[in-house]
């Protein structure tokens, strides 16, 4: 795999070879999935190590996702914060919308490699989705989407671009019919049909090879931001920000990052209606280590092992867990994990908006709320970095009705 | 002490397969499942599998995950599965009981607060679906200090090499999955169990149990001819959730629930005088 850009210490080096960062991570799957999962591991170990792997990747990424993503310096947005200098790393311009891509490119490779001939995909927001129904398009794969019933009316315009590629969409009603349940029920697809069928997990949670396996295609963020970052200021950022559902944006972004001890880095959880209300999404600020969906990591859990409902505004973040690097890198204090509320990411979605003419994701609007408030108390020498991972085309419905705007009538 | 060993010990004696019902502790609520409890056992259970809901239970089917959600609607907990397993020990001194579920409540219980309490319960063996042994930390020596069995299950896609691993750290009885998929799914390649039971007598003397797929009689009985008993949950969840409210004041309702594993209890020791025939003829008539 490519080396990230600065030498790693050793407590960053993880996962070791079974999977785990520390305490996090690791292998909880029921026996039927447990081969299936090895042989993943397996074949990305074998796979990873190869540099034509790596070569047909960056190919895909340069000629299908039209990457590198640009560095964008937003003046109007550091002159209204009034403090650093705010960049924008633009995933949001990424073929299909997010950052999502880069991993359901690398993942449909291996899939390719192992001889599976369909996809399956759990969706919050609907982008991984639509990012996997593209690739399954792409190469001419089945593809079947888990997704929460509850999201499928939040997130209507995706679900019907996951019907144009040619995807089925699978209404998840079972639990809280959100993305949890939507990858309950891909787990349970992938253990019936586990000889043919490829699971692309969206992001860095689930049973190993998937947190490490997920990272590593994300990082293709954080190396090319540090690259265009020397070129462009001659200096490293002093602080990166990013949102954390899942995690696999912000790990995109900090991994290649983690050795330059002098880079602040920020993950913002969905706060919901407030971190001291129950209704948020936030298990790195106020949940506890607990395993679900294949790992050990922080989680929204009871008091009684019962995973709680969660609440965001944003369906992507909208998720009772997050990957298990993440939750090493918070004990570790390496990143610090904070959250932005509901009302918070929509008033910098709208900042945005109408200052750079950038409609954001809901789930960047998170990165973007907090990085406002950061941004106030550095000085104007300072550059301050954020994941802007995806474009809001696929929220405005969701944002008029919130506001009790009339969609679709001047 | 676990009594699974000297109950599987007493039906290899006799002949007879071991019949293994399960049922989501708690669903709908705990006096329904202790009055089933004691009337499956009345009606031939040699052992009972009591499920510790949990709100993600992704290895299982649609009929599981109703019957979990309806024990959660009803407040159940890991300590209140324990509490109902240790009064069906006040009046059952005999029959093993094995609680199955997902890691999480453990985890949060904590795994030396769990051991104790299955110790204190009378809880004869230990299931959890999404631990293998290789991320099972401390938990198999907690259980093995209080004499507690350590179950765990092996699958069609299970490895000879892993299944070494995996017998290494199993006590009690081996459950074999029957299918690829997810509790209640359609039990379709009999063949294939028939070939990797038979691989899996090769490397252990513990008794084989033989779950998911097994919904009646007939699949009871084709499953039970080729390893040591038979897992029954879905099926009789299902009867479960067709019970009326307050089942537990309605003895004839429980009783009608837990005649699926009557009538099961019935075809298979027809089978084991009679044997033989595996197509079903479990009418009363005599096959041989």
């Amino acid at each position: 795999m490519p080396e990230p850009a600065a030498e790693l210490g050793a407590e960053f080096a993880g996962p070791d070879e079974s999977g785990h960062f520390g305490p996090y991570g690791g292998v909880f799957v029921g026996e039927t999935l447990a081969r299936a999962v090895a042989e993943l591991a397996e074949a990305y170990a074998s796979l990873s190590a190869k540099p034509e792997f790596w070569r047909e990747f960056d190919a895909d990424l340069a000629d299908y996702v039209g990457r590198p993503s640009p560095l964008y310096l937003a003046e109007r947005l550091s002159e209204a914060w009034g403090g650093a200098r705010i960049w924008l790393k633009r995933e949001d311009l990424n073929h299909t919308g997010a950052h999502k891509v880069n991993n359901t490119i690398g993942q449909a490779l291996l899939a390719k490699y192992m001889g599976k001939t369909r996809l399956i995909a759990e969706t919050g927001a609907g982008q991984h989705g639509v990012a996997s129904a593209t690739v399954a398009a792409r190469m001419g794969l089945e593809c079947h989407v888990y997704m929460g019933a509850e999201d499928i009316v939040r997130q209507a315009p995706n679900v019907y671009r996951m019907k144009l590629l040619g995807a089925r969409v699978l209404a998840v009603e079972s639990g809280s019919r959100t993305l949890k349940d939507a990858m309950n029920e891909a787990l349970r697809d992938w253990a019936t049909h586990v000889d043919h069928t490829y699971y692309i997990i969206g992001t860095v949670a689930g049973p190993h090879p998937y947190p490490r396996m997920v990272r590593d295609f994300q990082s293709v963020i954080g190396r090319e931001a540090r690259r265009q970052f020397l070129e462009r200021a001659g200096a490293l950022p002093d602080a990166l920000v990013a949102c954390v559902g899942g995690g696999s944006n912000a790990i995109g972004l900090f991994h290649p990052f983690l050795g330059d001890r002098k880079v602040a880095m920020y993950g913002v959880e969905a706060a919901g209606r407030g971190l001291d209300t129950p209704d948020h999404a936030a298990p790195l600020c106020a949940g506890r280590p607990g395993v679900l969906h294949g790992n050990r990591t922080y989680l929204m859990t009871d008091e009684q092992g019962q995973i709680l409902d969660t609440h965001s505004v944003s369906a992507g973040l909208d998720y009772p867990g997050v990957g298990p690097e993440h939750a090493w890198l918070k004990d570790l204090e390496r990143v610090r994990y904070v959250g932005a509320t509901d009302s918070e990411a929509l008033e910098a979605f709208h900042q945005l908006t109408r200052l750079e003419g950038i409609i954001p994701a809901l789930e960047s609007s998170h990165a973007l709320a907090w990085a406002g408030r950061l941004a106030a108390k550095m000085n104007r020498e300072q550059n301050l970095l954020i994941n802007l991972s995806g474009r809001g085309d696929k929220d405005i419905e969701a944002v008029a009705r919130l506001e009790g705007a009339n969609f679709g009538t001047a | 002490m676990s009594r699974i060993g000297p109950c599987a010990a007493r039906a290899r004696e006799q002949g007879r397969g071991l019949l293994i019902p399960y049922l989501v502790a708690g669903d709908p609520d705990y006096d329904t499942s202790l009055a089933l409890m004691h009337e499956l056992v009345a009606r031939g259970a040699d052992m009972i599998e009591l499920g510790i809901p949990f709100s993600d239970p992704s290895s299982d089917g649609p009929a599981i995950q109703r019957g979990v959600e309806r024990a959660l609607a009803g407040g159940a907990t890991l300590a209140g599965v324990l509490e109902l397993a240790r009064r069906f020990r006040q009046r059952d001194g005999q029959t093993p009981v094995i609680l199955m579920g997902y890691l999480n409540p453990i985890e949060i219980m904590g795994y030396g607060e769990f051991t104790s309490g299955c110790a204190g319960a009378g809880v004869d063996g230990v299931l959890v679906v999404d631990m293998p042994p290789a991320e099972a930390g401390d938990l198999p020596n907690l259980l093995a200090g209080r004499e507690i069995d350590r179950i765990f299950l092996v699958s069609p896609t299970t490895s000879p090499g892993r299944a070494r691993e995996i017998i290494e750290y199993t006590s009690g009885y081996l459950y074999y999955v029957s299918l690829k998929g997810v509790t209640g799914a359609a039990l379709e390649d009999r063949g294939s169990v028939a070939e990797n039971i038979a691989g899996l007598r090769n490397l252990t003397d513990l008794p084989i149990i033989i779950g998911f797929g097994i919904r009646d009689e007939e699949t009871a009985l084709a499953m039970n001819a080729l390893g040591d008993g038979v897992i029954i949950g879905s099926a009789l969840v299902e009867k479960i959730e067709a019970l009326p409210p307050d089942a537990a004041g309605h003895p004839e309702a429980i009783g009608e629930a837990a005649e699926l594993i009557g009538k099961v209890r019935r075809a298979l020791d027809h089978e084991k005088f009679h044997g033989g025939n595996l197509s079903g003829n479990h009418d009363g008539k005599r096959v041989s």
